[in-house]
């Protein structure tokens, strides 16, 4: 079955489709980047279509799927892209998004990876599950009803988590005739919304998911609108740089042969969270403080002279030191600090509530320790970002709050490193996972004296 | 220092081997689940990256339906003993012997739905408490939501709706007894992204991925399924030889081949960026009983 018989019909473009004459390009010429973004808004918005529409277009989505949607369109004709993303059973049947599902799409200049996160204000905590691992977020808005409580609480939730690229994607333009009028006051509306809460300012495309004008294509429909497509924009932002943070290490697992070829190797392998590591470098081993310089980087099993965010390698030190899972190791030259005491903002996710003098586990990454919250600071308000003042938290409340563990953390506040700035709490019985964790504030107090001199460390 | 760029399969290679060592730092006794397939195989080489010069932290566990490619088990016992690690084998003829199972009827008789027994059988006898596996993503609407540590009941269920929230590259794997976790490692990646790796890393794979002549049954749908022992014949049957390879290799009896004469991974790549019928579709006869397949499987303890 060809998808020409479908209503959605592909726009076709040079770029995106893979014409056999780009096949030597992808595989030779272009070094292929990767970004990951969330889409915020409800189904109302139209953004399971709109997703829809760049796998689609992209020509992303086989004719068995497609066909498979076919059988379920009663009355069939018009192929509905919003069922190419809502996978479970649950979600067919109450016609809604319940969970994060996670859609892949590759252009000759990027891979894609698509987080779509519900909007409703009851699944919060999967919207800051989606947007803790993206790089950008497409804000949908209805051009009929322009910027709404939802954009703003959307919005405000992205950019809590880091994200510092936004698209302002104004939907169903057909609907309003294409008015350019429409579509200027609701840029207008939004970059107020971004002046006032200091947030970077975002990129504001007029498209229509259903007909898929300026999705993929840029539109005839849209002849007042200049700019890139959506898709031209997502092609040209610019992706993750970790390697310009403060160098952080985290130490997963440590490889010690013991055969008879390499006796005494001792090799902490983990990933480079942010910044780059130098042979060479004096480092120091958090929370011990024990001082010692890097002998050998490895990735894959070879010495180099340096490695970056985000590799996976294998650091060996000079000295002997008891460095195990959980420590971190630092350049003495940028240090962490190590605390036991901290003020993070939590996204409470677990549906008993969340008392002050709790005690639960915190996972920073490797390091799992007891932790308990002294105290709820107050509560935010997800639509206005106003503070008020809370005895407890519920499911999908973000919370400031002060955090005690029995093992001191090194860490780093969230808006200067994403990577250790963040934690999780853990309920210690059930293992779930209650909450995601933002460091805010730390307290030096605790902070590990150095031991001097290394301690040797014996088997 | 300059800044360094990183390909995007650098970036999904970094972040599987980053997996693969929280699955080593944090539980007792894993076990990386081997199917002689191209997504286990890759995770071989991703194990052998983020390990060395280690020994994996973890053995092989092959669950053999019985119904396995001759070339795929040959393939596996070469990589095991090239690797140096632990291969343990369990087999469904085994299990179907131990509890008294039903053969599964039918012209072509799949033993798919029966490797979760054996897959549970297994996980109590070595008590493991997480597995390695080489599902993605993309592979099938059901997986697209499913996490990289997930968590299941000790009868191996999966409840989308109790998932816990995956955050940053934050792994929870904190369980408790009698609950196990599935990890997947290369979630992320695609059919495509496979093949690239492969052909980047020059991995070896099992000769049947590649163009080989095959005699085969032609099915109903016009998917054409190798003859092996285990088919029923009729006497209308049409039975063809052509030039085949598979695309994802399961069980013998529900893993059609599609015709190709595709003889390198290059030209595989290729044959796939033209394709146009997405992995499972193309191959998995078992998939295509009912839309929420995947979903029933796995809820009851499919990987």
């Amino acid at each position: 079955m060809s998808p020409k018989g479908h209503s959605a019909t592909p726009s076709t473009s040079p770029q995106i489709i893979f014409h056999i004459s780009h096949i030597s390009h992808i595989n030779h010429l272009l070094q292929v980047d990767l970004l990951r973004f969330i889409t915020c808004g409800s189904v109302d918005d139209g953004k399971s279509t709109l997703i829809g529409r760049l796998l689609y277009d992209s020509e992303s989505v086989s004719l068995d799927v497609l066909a498979a949607l076919e059988k379920r369109q009663a009355s069939g004709g018009v192929v509905d892209l919003a069922l190419l993303t809502d996978g479970l059973r649950a979600e067919r049947e109450q016609g809604i998004t319940i969970d994060v599902a996670y859609k892949y799409f590759t252009t000759p200049r990027r891979k894609f990876i698509i987080t779509d996160a519900p909007g409703h204000v009851q699944y919060t905590r999967n919207m800051v599950t989606g947007a803790s691992n993206a790089d950008l977020a497409i804000v949908l808005v209805d051009a009929r009803q322009g910027v709404i409580e939802q954009t703003r609480r959307h919005t405000l939730i992205a950019a809590l988590l880091g994200i510092r690229h936004f698209v302002l994607a104004v939907n169903k333009m057909d609907l309003v005739d294409y008015d350019q009028a429409v579509f200027d006051q609701i840029a207008i509306d939004y970059a107020a919304l971004t002046n006032h809460f200091h947030l970077p300012a975002a990129t504001a495309i007029p498209l229509s998911a259903l007909n898929g004008d300026n999705v993929v294509t840029r539109s005839k429909h849209l002849p007042w609108y200049t700019g890139p497509s959506l898709l031209e924009h997502l092609e040209s932002v610019p992706s993750a740089v970790e390697t310009t943070a403060a160098p952080r290490f985290q130490v997963q697992y440590v490889i010690r042969p013991q055969t008879p070829e390499l006796p005494d190797y001792r090799g902490y392998a983990g990933q480079i969270l942010s910044g780059q590591y130098r042979r060479g470098e004096r480092v120091r081993v958090l929370p011990s403080g024990l001082e010692s310089e890097i002998e050998a980087i490895e990735v894959n099993q070879e010495e180099v002279e340096s490695a970056a965010a985000p590799q996976a390698v294998v650091i060996r030190l000079r000295d002997d030191l008891d460095v195990s899972r959980g420590d971190a190791l630092v350049p003495v030259a940028a240090e962490a600090t190590v605390t036991r005491e901290l003020e993070a903002t939590l996204c409470w996710m677990s549906e008993q509530p969340l008392w002050p003098g709790r005690k639960l586990l915190v996972q920073h990454h490797t390091t799992l320790t007891k932790a308990s919250v002294s105290a709820i600071l107050y509560k935010v308000n997800v639509h206005t970002f106003a503070r008020v003042s809370a005895e407890q938290a519920q499911l999908n409340d973000i919370v400031r709050v002060r955090l005690k563990t029995a093992q001191p953390l090194a860490v780093d506040l969230y808006q200067e490193n994403r990577a250790t700035g963040s934690f999780i709490l853990v309920d210690e019985v059930s293992g779930d996972t209650l909450a995601a964790g933002l460091v805010e504030a730390s307290n030096s107090e605790y902070f590990t004296a150095p031991v001097q001199p290394p301690v040797a460390f014996s088997i | 220092m300059s800044t360094p760029s990183f390909d995007y399969l650098d970036r999904l290679e970094a972040e599987a081997i980053h997996i693969l060592r929280e699955v080593a730092g944090q539980f007792e006794r894993p076990a990386l689940l081997f199917s002689g397939g191209k997504d286990s195989i890759v995770l071989t080489r991703l194990a052998e990256k983020a390990f060395r010069p280690g020994r994996f932290p973890f053995p092989l566990v092959h669950v053999d339906t019985g119904h396995n490619f001759p070339e795929v088990l040959a393939y596996r016992d070469a990589l095991a003993e090239q690797l140096g690690e632990k291969l343990i084998v369990r087999s469904v003829e085994d299990t179907i012997r131990r509890q008294r199972l039903r053969e599964p009827m039918g012209k072509y008789p799949s033993r798919n739905p029966l490797q979760t027994y054996t897959l549970l059988e297994t996980i109590e006898e070595f008590e493991f408490d997480a597995c390695i596996g080489g599902a993605r993503r993309d592979e099938e609407k059901a997986r697209a939501k499913e996490r990289i540590f997930s968590v299941r009941d000790e009868f191996g269920q999966w409840d989308p709706k109790r998932q816990r929230p995956e955050l940053w590259n934050i792994y929870n794997g904190r369980i408790q007894k009698g609950e196990n976790v599935r990890v997947f490692p290369i979630s992320n990646w695609t059919e495509l992204d496979v093949w690239r790796y492969i052909q980047r890393e020059n991995i070896a794979l099992p000769d049947i991925y590649f163009g080989h002549e095959r005699t085969c049954v032609v099915l109903p749908s016009g998917q054409l399924l190798g003859l092996t022992e285990h088919i029923r014949l009729d006497k209308d049957d049409e039975i063809v030889t052509r030039q085949v390879r598979f695309r994802t290799v399961g069980d013998s009896t529900c893993t059609a081949a599609v015709e190709s004469d595709a003889a390198t991974v290059e030209d595989i790549i290729q044959d796939l960026l033209l394709a146009k019928v997405s992995e499972r579709g193309a191959t998995r006869l078992d998939d295509n009983i009912s839309e929420a397949g995947m979903e029933d499987r796995k809820r009851n303890g499919y990987f």
